[in-house]
């Protein structure tokens, strides 16, 4: 158990042209706190790579503005929205540049978001297939159906999203039994029996003592974060955290401060720092300091160093905050998340908090933790207070999901699962990786981005792959960093082998066609059992999968 | 340092300067080096020596430190450790009383419909924001049963990402379509509606004129932007006139800054906090006057005022267009889940990618979408339904008029009305639990009441404790007599 991996460096400084030496702030530290080997790869960027990335957004970037010349001279046709007349001579509701962007480079690939599913967002999915007349700017229904798209990006992991199945019937009868709505907050009269239910076994599930729940995830995180912190307390925030945790962060109106992601020396610096030094000015110690951080990134599909943030919170008695949005159900032998895939103990993180959006395929989010914090927040949540509660269909699909996962319904259709989603995730970043694409994250997330770089690659990648029937996600600026555009797929339980290997034959074709096999890394040897070391790999080396010049 | 070199080589370029005007300046670039050269030359030797002085004294203030560190400042490694050890934090949440109010949230048994079960027991519902009687309709629990066996239940994503289904598009058209406007936006979280439209628009720098009453989302949004806020005394015209000529005169002064400070009205059609209507046909003079937005939050009256339902603006018959931006909630008439925003499409459309709770957050179960298009099926095929809601809220409001002891606030029109103490004991607390009295003696008559319960030191303008009273279709004549007959018995039980 002690055998930790070289863990290859993170992304190197932009148009670098030395070799950059091993960063080895990521390596891990403290091997002895891991029951597991821990192992993550970012493959640096090649210099080529980066600087052709850097020319497309060059030559996107003039056309752009050749194309609002012309716009503006009206030589181009304008489709864009206008402000009505009556208000031209307010100030603008945009600032040009702002809109510069989504105006020029988003536009033009647009059709690789915002698909519409006419069915289960399943392992196979059905799409509307829509066309543009205009650019992009509008999409019409051609009238057609996408049958059976593979489905390579919702956030399935558990293949919860069905239906039909124990959890479907379940939610049927409660929806015949209470409706969908709710109307009204869980302070006033939204607290139904289901919800007393729900809260009850999504505690048993954490190992928590107890567990309150929200209609939003999002709202789960940006709402409850201001009833934990406040004036002159410090949090400490991942560089990579979800838009909601920042949202939350900024509300409480705290002092935020951001270490590198997953660094566990940076987080460490800003703790020291935090305690030796105090609040900015008046130099008063902090009253508390709360850690945020998540189980896996949806980015970048890295999993949190767990261990070791527990043991720096100790160290320094600070409060951890672990927002599981991804990881629960997705990791761990269990299924209950980054904690049990650690082999932790819950009760050493302060604030569980998740999402049921994903595995559990319902909606909604939940805190879990100690009595008294979960007695504050029923009456200091803003969502408690103010947000209508979970609607009862939702409240009993997480229910059901939830207890096939413990093995509570007297299946074994929940182990099933957890391993064929631990099985899928192996098999599926291993062959990618066998292909020579450039593959971040955690050998063991489920959530597996693949470099794209190149903008006019995102879209061309989006549309090859729904030419051949795969559904992905394609990601860019602002959600990646400007040169790191990727696609993103999430392996689910619900997929079969085969529906892995269909992809895997794309791949193939789509690899060769748009040239996406930029690793510069040696395959990696055939693994059955054990694990494979990926190693930083050297330009020229044996066996080197570098297909840009070809 | 920097300033010395400077003078230094200052003094030195106008030296040279002066010898060349002296010899021919005009005569070609070669014969100024040749000139300064031979100026080299000629130069006495003391001249050069100070010369050279300085361009040592120079290198020197460039390659030496600015000033001593002072080490002795500087904590030592064992000096940190016993901060560390030394520190010690707040408790992460402080401890809430046992008798807190909301540590004992009263537990609906089954669906929160017309007759509700309280604590174990039945009572009339008064308590619940399902205006229409929309939660426990046969038709909408089909339309949704249907959806939930094409759909499933979760979406498994953002819109974005797969988290698009065709029921929220044909939502959102069918809202836009009801609403008269270009194009609607869903959210799948009632409260994140509002509370993200506003960031969405309002930057940083820019301002915003909000009403002292709006209700909480709207806080948290304006909190979100980070704009400069202004607060005008609830449904006061003349003071938002005041602060709008305060901010003109402003701006005259500088212009430069005016012209990309842009400026919003953000207030409720029918407001959650004190039960009354907006005045818009004023609002509206004023956004033209001032040349200022109007963002109108209207979770209350959307499905309730106007002939139509259409909200606020069909009640004043005011022109949609001239509101930039109508968000609402379908939790309450619409008796689903989710908001949304509606106006034209220039403005709508940019939320698509700002705002953040669309964005960042999975879309509404499309089930749940399924249910707010039935619901507005059933308004459109029935406006009917409207004239009811009218009828039984002024029935409502009328006969608990003259309560004694409790004060009636709000309007004849509103389906949520707040009962407050009369007189107030001076502690919030006391007349907390005075008012629990009252609904707690009225529950056990079987007639289903709440407290309307904020968050007391987050709200920007906290109202007083009241006794929320809400009206639907489904209430009998009957009914709102026996629970307006009990409110005014446990009145006169309690308060006196």
């Amino acid at each position: 158990p002690k055998a930790h991996r070289r863990y290859c460096c993170l992304k190197r400084p932009l148009f670098s042209s030395f070799p950059v030496l091993p960063q080895n702030h990521n390596v891990v530290r403290n091997p002895s706190l891991y029951n597991k080997p821990f192992v993550e790869s970012y493959e640096e960027t090649p210099l080529l790579v980066a600087v052709l990335t850097y020319m497309g957004y060059g030559i996107l970037t003039i056309f752009g503005y050749l194309r609002d010349f012309m716009r503006h001279w009206n030589i181009e046709k304008c489709s864009v929205a206008r402000e009505r007349d009556e208000q031209k001579d307010f100030v603008p509701l945009y600032q040009d540049f702002e809109n510069f962007y989504t105006r020029n480079l988003y536009t033009r690939i647009r059709d690789n978001w915002n698909r519409p599913l006419c069915g289960v967002p399943g392992s196979k999915m059905d799409i509307v297939e829509q066309v543009s007349h205009d650019y992009n700017r509008t999409f019409q229904n051609t009238g057609k159906i996408m049958r059976d798209v593979i489905n390579m990006g919702s956030y399935n992991y558990l293949g919860f999203a069905e239906n039909v199945g124990q959890c479907a019937d379940a939610a049927i009868q409660v929806t015949e039994k209470y409706g969908s709505g709710v109307c009204g907050t869980r302070c006033e009269m939204g607290n139904l029996d289901i919800h007393q239910e729900m809260e009850e076994l999504v505690a048993r599930f954490l190992g928590v003592e107890s567990a309150l729940t929200f209609g939003m995830g999002f709202a789960t995180n940006s709402m409850n974060i201001p009833a934990l912190a406040g004036k002159g307390c410090l949090i400490l925030s991942d560089e990579l955290n979800h838009a909601s945790l920042v949202l939350g962060a900024r509300l409480s109106g705290s002092t935020i401060r951001v270490f590198k992601h997953n660094n566990m020396v940076s987080l460490e610096k800003l703790l020291r720092d935090a305690i030796v030094h105090g609040q900015p000015r008046t130099h008063r110690p902090w009253k508390k300091l709360l850690i945020v951080v998540e189980g896996i990134y949806s980015m970048e599909g890295s999993i949190v160093r767990l261990p070791e943030v527990i043991a720096l919170k100790k160290r320094y008695k600070a409060f951890l905050y672990l927002d599981e949005a991804h990881s629960i159900g997705a990791l761990g032998p269990n299924g209950k998340g980054v904690v049990d895939y650690f082999g932790l103990d819950p009760k050493d993180v302060d604030i569980m908090m998740g999402t049921f959006t994903k595995s559990f395929g319902a909606a909604g989010g939940y805190i879990g933790g100690k009595r008294e914090l979960i007695q504050y927040l029923r009456s200091h949540s803003h969502s408690a207070v103010y947000a209508t509660s979970m609607p009862p269909p939702v409240a009993q699909q997480i229910i059901t999901s939830m207890t096939t996962i413990m093995g509570e319904d007297g299946t074994s259709l929940g182990a099933d699962r957890l391993r064929q989603l631990s099985e899928n995730t192996t098999y599926f970043r291993r062959k990618l990786r066998e292909m020579g694409f450039i593959i971040y994250g955690n050998d063991d997330s489920p959530v597996v981005p693949m470099m794209l770089y190149m903008p006019a690659k995102i879209g061309a990648f989006g549309r090859e792959m729904l030419k051949r029937n795969i559904g992905t996600v394609v990601v860019g600026f602002p959600a990646t960093p400007i040169i790191e555009s990727r696609a993103r797929f999430c392996v689910s339980a619900a997929h079969t082998r085969e529906t892995l290997d269909v992809v895997r034959g794309v791949r193939g074709v789509s690899g060769p066609l748009l040239m996406l096999r930029f690793s510069m890394n040696p395959p990696p040897p055939p693994p059955p059992h054990t694990h494979t070391h990926t190693q930083v790999g050297r330009p020229g080396a044996p066996g080197v999968h570098h297909h840009l010049s070809g | 340092k920097l300033c010395i070199c400077c003078i230094c080589l200052g003094l030195y370029n106008n030296k040279n300067r002066k010898e060349k005007r002296k010899t021919k300046m005009a005569s070609g670039q070669q014969w100024v080096l040749v000139e300064m050269v031979q100026a080299f030359y000629e130069a006495p030797a003391y001249h050069l020596i100070l010369e050279g002085i300085l361009i040592l004294w120079i290198i020197r203030l460039l390659f030496s430190k600015t000033y001593k560190l002072q080490e002795t400042n500087k904590l030592t490694e064992k000096e940190k450790e016993e901060l560390i050890e030394e520190w010690q934090p707040d408790p992460l949440v402080p401890l809430v009383s046992k008798d807190h109010p909301s540590l004992s949230y009263d537990i609906v048994t089954g669906p929160p419909s017309h007759k509700i079960i309280i604590n174990g027991k039945e009572c009339i519902n008064f308590a619940s924001f399902n205006f229409l009687g929309l939660l426990d309709n046969d038709r909408v629990k089909q339309k949704a049963l249907t959806s939930l066996k094409t759909y499933g239940v979760g979406t498994c994503g953002p819109r974005g990402f797969y988290g698009t289904f065709d029921v929220h598009l044909e939502l959102e058209s069918r809202l836009a379509k009801f609403m008269k406007t270009e194009e609607a936006i869903i959210y799948s979280y009632g409260f994140a509606t509002i509370a993200s439209a506003i960031p969405a628009y309002s930057k940083r720098g820019d301002i915003v004129f909000v009403d002292e009453a709006a209700c909480f989302s709207i806080q948290k949004g304006l909190q979100a932007s980070r704009s400069v806020i202004k607060y005008f005394k609830h449904n006061d015209m003349e003071d938002l006139d005041r602060l709008l000529k305060e901010q003109q005169l402003e701006d005259h002064k500088n212009p430069r800054k005016a012209k990309v400070t842009r400026r919003f009205i953000v207030v409720e059609g029918l407001y959650m906090n004190t039960a009354d209507i907006c005045p818009l046909p004023e609002l509206v003079k004023m956004k033209y006057k001032y040349k200022v937005r109007i963002f109108l939050e209207e979770s209350l009256s959307f499905g309730v005022l106007g002939e139509h339902g259409r909200g606020v603006t069909e009640h004043f018959g005011v022109n949609i267009d001239d509101i930039d931006l109508i968000s609402a909630n379908m939790e309450n008439a619409i008796a689903s889940i989710g908001g949304f925003c509606c106006g034209r499409s220039f403005v709508i459309d940019h939320q698509r990618l700002s705002g953040q709770g669309y964005c960042f957050s999975a879309s509404l179960p499309p089930m749940l979408a399924a249910a707010a298009i039935e619901a507005l099926d059933i308004m459109e095929e029935d406006p009917d339904i409207f004239t009811v809601l009218r009828e039984k809220c002024t029935s409502v409001y009328h006969a608990l008029q003259g309560t004694s002891g409790l004060k009636l606030v709000g309007v004849p029109l509103s389906p949520s009305l707040h009962l407050q103490l009369e007189r107030s004991s001076g502690s919030r607390d006391t007349d907390q639990r005075t008012l629990r009295r009252i609904v707690d003696y009225v529950s056990l008559r079987e007639v289903a009441l709440t407290i309307a319960r904020y968050l007391e030191k987050e709200e920007r303008y906290l109202p007083p404790p009241t006794i929320r009273v809400l009206v639907t279709v489904e209430q009998t004549d009957e009914e709102i007599q026996k629970a307006v007959s009990c409110i005014k018995e446990a009145a006169l039980a309690v308060i006196s």
